[in-house]
């Protein structure tokens, strides 16, 4: 124990000494925590919508205005025709076009039917579907208030009411984005800052050649491994509490669920990063090979954590893989516990996972670290 | 004064693939003795080394320091060996009181062990200007004097040194050196690899390495009668170059 105690001692020391990585650890990630949730978002908002009305009657502008009175819409031109239309959309300065054609408001009145032309630049397959959404929404509301309008001044009997659906979004009532993903960037940065440390910690000992001059003491590998580890999970711990500070200052991010129950699977969580941080140091000789091996791990976790896509949505394989990933339960935790609320028995399956993986990850570490060459 | 031999080493090899880096080397070192344990870059010195301080499995041979066997008791040879490799391995962004509060920890002496013997060292090296500067920004000299001063913090029986005067100047290796001797006159086994042939001399027995193999082992004296030459450095000439 007391072996230990002077490990921490000097890893803290050498921490707080570095002028240089010391901003790196707690600015850094404030910065990215800052940034990436504001960007980070999948809204598409300010559209950049324009039309050719062939048609110029009442009807047709109304149309325009309910675009026009949309948060989601910018009506940034009216094309004389289909050509210049078409250049602009070419040239990236619209992603909408709105083709009204001759007689809408004729044939709406006769034909009670009429037709509308909207190309959507679809490049960014997402947003387009997204786009083609909101369209439809806009056209038919339009509809229905034409259709009242029809009905009141052909005096005929009203018609049947339409079915509409009234969504109504649990644990994130107003369809906040940065609610949703403020808590998964923040599982990022307290997984990449451990694990990067961690990984390059050891390495840069042995880089250095203090880590030989530590093998031929008695030290055991385990009072060793403790002893490097446990500074880096604080740290973790101190990266979580600052992040949820912002999340809660900045951006107001529900807190609904205890603190307990996140600190107390965080902690297990950490242990998870650095062993697979130690496991990588061992098997590497320098920082760059180590940076490079925990990169390419994060990609993956990262990409596979249900944070920017939905586990859902994937292949039956990969959704096997993603069974794998500890970010995927801790984004799942730091959600449930965050948004709903989610009480210790209700992320069970997820703690006992992590636990399962640090308790694997950090035997393969300590197994495979060796203190003979 | 009993003469009993601290490490014996027989029939010691070490291979890498097909490479013998260590060929069957076979020889013993007494107590209080300082043994000199010279070759060219890449005759075998530091893998042979690194055996005798359990960081390196052997391929076969025999081997015991401290009366305990490389194989099996490494751990304990540890405790009882001090240890200074060719590369300066304390920690640069540490001060040299922390240093020594750092690895006197970590060979388990007590708090109050560790601050007498940072006084006494701090003392002994006149440091007391630089106790708590950063070793980083310390001359090379300095840093060796303190690495070797590290070394020797738990009292060991036997201290290792690779290379420990490299790069140094004439005046520092001449104290390193009085240290050494101070150090062998209380009783600890010096084990020393050098470059240096002056230093060779000064060195109760050396043994010379040529391609893994031990081609000589005598005191200065009597290798120089042998190959009938003034000093170590034709001796080692007229071994290495075959």
């Amino acid at each position: 124990m007391k072996t230990i105690g002077y490990i921490v001692q000097k890893e803290f020391r050498q921490i707080f000494r570095n002028k240089a990585m010391l901003p790196l650890i707690f600015i850094l990630p404030i910065i990215q925590l800052v940034i990436l949730s504001n960007a980070a978002t999948f809204e598409v908002k300010n559209i950049k919508f324009s039309y050719i009305d062939n048609d110029r009657t009442p009807t047709s502008r109304a149309l325009i205005d309910k675009f026009r009175a949309s948060d989601y819409f910018n009506v940034i031109a009216d094309f004389p025709s289909q050509s210049e239309a078409s250049s602009a959309m070419l040239k990236g300065e619209v992603d909408v076009i709105l083709e009204i054609p001759h007689y809408f408001d004729r044939d709406l009145l006769k034909e009670k039917h009429g037709n509308l032309s909207v190309t959507i630049n679809a490049i960014d397959g997402a947003a387009a579907g997204v786009e083609n959404v909101y369209i439809n929404q806009i056209v038919q509301s339009f509809n229905k208030s034409i259709q009242v309008k029809l009905v009141q001044s052909s005096g005929l009997a009203a018609k049947p009411v339409n079915i509409i659906t009234l969504p109504s979004f649990w644990y994130n009532e107003t369809l906040n984005y940065k609610t949703f993903m403020v808590p998964g960037i923040l599982v990022l940065l307290v997984t990449m800052i451990t694990l990067f440390l961690s990984g390059m910690n050891i390495v840069r000992e042995k880089e250095i050649g203090t880590l030989e001059q530590i093998n031929v003491t008695p030290i055991r590998k385990s009072q060793f491994i403790i002893g490097k580890l446990f500074p880096f999970w604080v740290l973790g711990l101190g990266l979580l509490t600052i992040g949820l500070i912002i999340a809660k200052l900045l951006f107001d991010v529900p807190m609904v669920g205890s603190m307990v129950v996140m600190y107390f699977y965080t902690s297990i969580y950490i242990l998870v990063v650095l062993g697979i941080g130690l496991f990588i140091s061992n098997f590497t000789d320098t920082q760059q090979q180590a940076m490079f091996i925990a990169w390419f791990f994060m990609v993956i976790f990262i990409l596979m954590s249900g944070l920017f896509t939905p586990i859902e949505s994937m292949p039956k394989w990969a959704q096997y893989i993603t069974d794998f990933n500890p970010i995927k339960y801790f984004v799942e935790v730091m959600r449930m516990v965050m948004l709903k609320g989610s009480s210790l028995t209700d992320i069970l399956p997820q703690v006992i996972k992590t636990l399962l993986f640090a308790i694997v990850m950090n035997g393969l570490a300590v197994w495979s670290y060796k203190k003979t060459g | 004064m009993k003469q009993e031999n601290v490490i014996e080493v027989e029939g010691l090899s070490k291979k890498f693939g097909d490479f013998k880096a260590v060929d069957a080397i076979t020889f013993e070192v007494k107590r209080g003795e300082i043994f000199g344990f010279l070759g060219a870059n890449g005759a075998g010195k530091t893998t042979a080394m690194k055996m005798l301080i359990g960081i390196s499995t052997p391929t076969s041979g025999k081997a015991s320091v401290a009366d305990f066997d490389v194989y099996t008791h490494a751990e304990d040879i540890k405790k009882n060996i001090g240890y200074m490799s060719q590369k300066f391995a304390l920690y640069d962004d540490l001060s040299v009181k922390e240093n020594i509060t750092f690895f006197g920890g970590i060979y388990g002496l007590s708090r109050a062990q560790i601050k007498d013997k940072t006084a006494q060292l701090i003392e002994e090296l006149g440091l007391q200007e630089v106790a708590n500067q950063l070793v980083g920004s310390l001359p090379l000299g300095w840093k060796q004097k303190i690495s070797f001063s590290v070394a020797l913090l738990h009292d060991p029986k036997i201290v290792f040194l690779d290379e420990p005067t490299g790069g140094v100047d004439p005046i520092t290796r001449r104290q390193f050196w009085e240290m050494i001797y101070k150090t062998a006159n209380n009783g600890t086994t010096i084990f020393v690899t050098t470059h240096y042939m002056d230093e060779a001399e000064y060195c109760d027995r050396v043994s010379i390495m040529v391609n893994g193999k031990i081609e000589a082992l005598d005191t200065p004296e009597r290798l120089k009668k042998q190959f009938s030459v003034t000093n170590m450095n034709d001796v080692f000439l007229k071994l290495a170059r075959g």
